[in-house]
């Protein structure tokens, strides 16, 4: 029962680090605001749930298994809020999406269409 | 298996602080302090199991509603009328000269 | 830490210094939990990185968000700076090292802190016992300092408040509802429980992380997350100016108070051995007596200060909507 509890426990904070992990890269790497947003996204709820879950199944206490259900509730409820509403103040303002605009389009064709 | 986790968000963050002082929008930096204050809460969860002392937790649920109260003022305030005619998306003052 | 304590006085743009020093406060509070200084940490979390924030932001939508530029070059100041910092650094090189046994830090009131504290207040959290019972004279300070600077706060930015028309603030608040609707749902599901969980926070302080302190700066966030969602005049509607201020002042009464009873039945002020029969319930009671002046003063006091910047500025507002009707 032991080692059961471990390795699971193990597996949930090994995928919950690797996807904070992968955020934040993301948040460095990636071209625009909305992008950045998504990858920022994914840590704060799936990687963050899964940690939690991972604190969850090695934890002892009821008490403490109870915090972290009310963590948990929390930061479900509040990063997809934050995310909308940051989202929708940037667009507000004026902030678009970074696409291609036409000449870049026109280069992708044109070097598409020279080496077929 | 817990060092690992700490250790992890701990390199989040501080990706985070970077893209939170070079960040070229607004948006970036407050999107940066959110994912800061997230990861915050992750490894004041995580430190209290590493530390055994899981009361910790406490201080973990403070510090999601402030973040949350925090970001929701601060776009709640970039929203006003000030800002709205300041320009908000490129700043050229902000480059390192 | 350092990194971001550099950027920030590198920026011009003030906007982006509240946010980098929202995260110094979150950074600090981080070294706080590393060293097992959890009420610090939770002061820290609620203070540096909650409520200065939100006040400053308040600030910076009144002022404007450019930092002017610099002319004068302060070499002298810089050199000033430089000798003081170097002479602090030199001073640390005697003191003993972090953690060391034999500091004279943990030789001279620490060890009763810790031994006797248990039997002689019989509250678990030391800090709680230190801060409200031994040094309670300090903190009875530290509330008449906030009650200061709310009063302070009242003479210099008091508006005069316009009866608005009931017609005004139903159409701002048509035109916010259609706005931040998610958020407002969100944020009504979460204000209760962030109150209930300022209670938990103010009544829990004797066994564990919390107190007045944190518990009022939570209850003053809640509020302060009410009023920018609902609008100012909604706010006042349900807490009204003058009972607020009347809270405030009630608060540090309660604190002194509870000194003078001390000192009425025979013991020393802020003595509370002689509150109760017993000498440990008389010790929780003016404990809790306390903390409960200590939050009731600091929420009402952040509140004030919140009310009357974001008066002013939208008073500022009013003033530039009424201007732009004018040439129309």
């Amino acid at each position: 029962m032991d080692i059961i509890i471990t390795i699971s426990s193990g597996f949930f904070l090994l995928v919950g680090s690797f996807l904070c992990f992968s955020g934040g890269i993301g948040l460095l790497r990636f071209p625009d605001f909305y992008t950045r947003m998504h990858a920022a996204g994914v840590t704060d709820t799936l990687g963050a749930g899964m940690i939690l879950i991972g604190l969850m199944i090695i934890s002892t206490d009821l008490l403490v298994f109870s915090k972290l259900v009310l963590v948990l509730l929390l930061t479900l409820l509040i990063g997809p809020t934050t995310s909308h509403v940051l989202a929708k103040a940037a667009y507000h303002n004026g902030l678009m999406p970074k696409t291609l605009n036409n000449h870049e389009k026109n280069n992708a064709k044109e070097t598409s269409s020279s080496n077929p | 298996m817990l060092f690992a986790a700490t250790l992890a968000i701990f390199i989040t963050m501080l990706l985070a602080i970077i893209r939170g002082i070079v960040g070229p929008t607004l948006y970036d930096r407050i999107l940066a302090v959110n994912m800061f204050g997230t990861k915050t809460v992750l490894l004041i969860a995580l430190l209290g199991f590493v530390m055994g002392r899981p009361e910790f937790l406490d201080i973990a649920i403070v510090y999601a509603l402030i973040n949350f109260i925090s970001v929701i003022g601060v776009l709640r305030y970039s929203d006003t009328h000030q800002f709205k005619h300041s320009p908000t998306l490129e700043d050229p003052v902000e480059k390192e000269d | 830490m350092v990194i971001v304590a550099f950027a920030i006085i590198r920026m011009k743009d003030l906007f982006a210094v509240v946010m980098l020093l929202g995260i110094y406060g979150l950074i600090s509070a981080s070294f706080f939990i590393v060293m097992d200084a959890v009420d610090v940490a939770f002061t820290e979390a609620a203070v540096g990185a909650g409520i200065s924030t939100l006040l400053m932001l308040v600030v910076i939508a009144m002022t404007g968000r450019k930092e002017k530029a610099n002319r004068h070059k302060p070499f002298s100041a810089l050199f000033i700076v430089l000798v003081t910092g170097g002479l602090l650094i030199y001073g640390t090189l005697d003191m003993p090292h972090i953690g060391a046994v034999d500091a004279p830090i943990h030789k001279h009131v620490a060890p009763r802190y810790i031994n006797d504290s248990m039997a002689e207040i019989g509250v678990p959290n030391i800090v709680t016992s230190v801060l409200a019972s031994y040094r309670a004279f300090d903190t009875f300070g530290e509330v008449v300092v906030i009650f200061t600077a709310g009063i302070g706060v009242l003479t210099l930015l008091s508006v005069a408040r316009r009866k608005e028309s009931e017609e005004e603030i139903s159409s701002i608040n048509d035109s916010m509802h259609e706005q931040h609707l998610v958020i407002r749902i969100v944020a009504k599901m979460l204000i209760p429980f962030i109150f209930l969980f300022a209670l938990y926070v103010q009544f829990h302080g004797d066994f564990g992380p919390g107190g007045g302190f944190q518990a009022g700066v939570i209850f003053a966030a809640a509020t302060i997350l009410y009023a920018m969602l609902f609008g100012l005049s909604t706010a006042r509607k349900v807490i009204n100016q003058t009972f607020i201020q009347l809270i405030a002042a009630i608060g540090v009464l309660l604190y002194g108070s509870v000194g003078i009873v001390s000192l009425m039945s025979g013991g020393n002020f802020f003595d509370y051995n002689v509150l109760a029969s017993d000498p440990i319930a008389g010790q929780h009671l003016g404990i809790l007596l306390i903390e409960w002046g200590v939050g009731c003063t600091v929420a009402s006091v952040m509140i004030i200060i919140f009310f009357n910047f974001a008066g002013r500025q939208e008073l500022h507002q009013q003033k530039e909507r009424v201007q732009n009707q004018e040439p129309s």
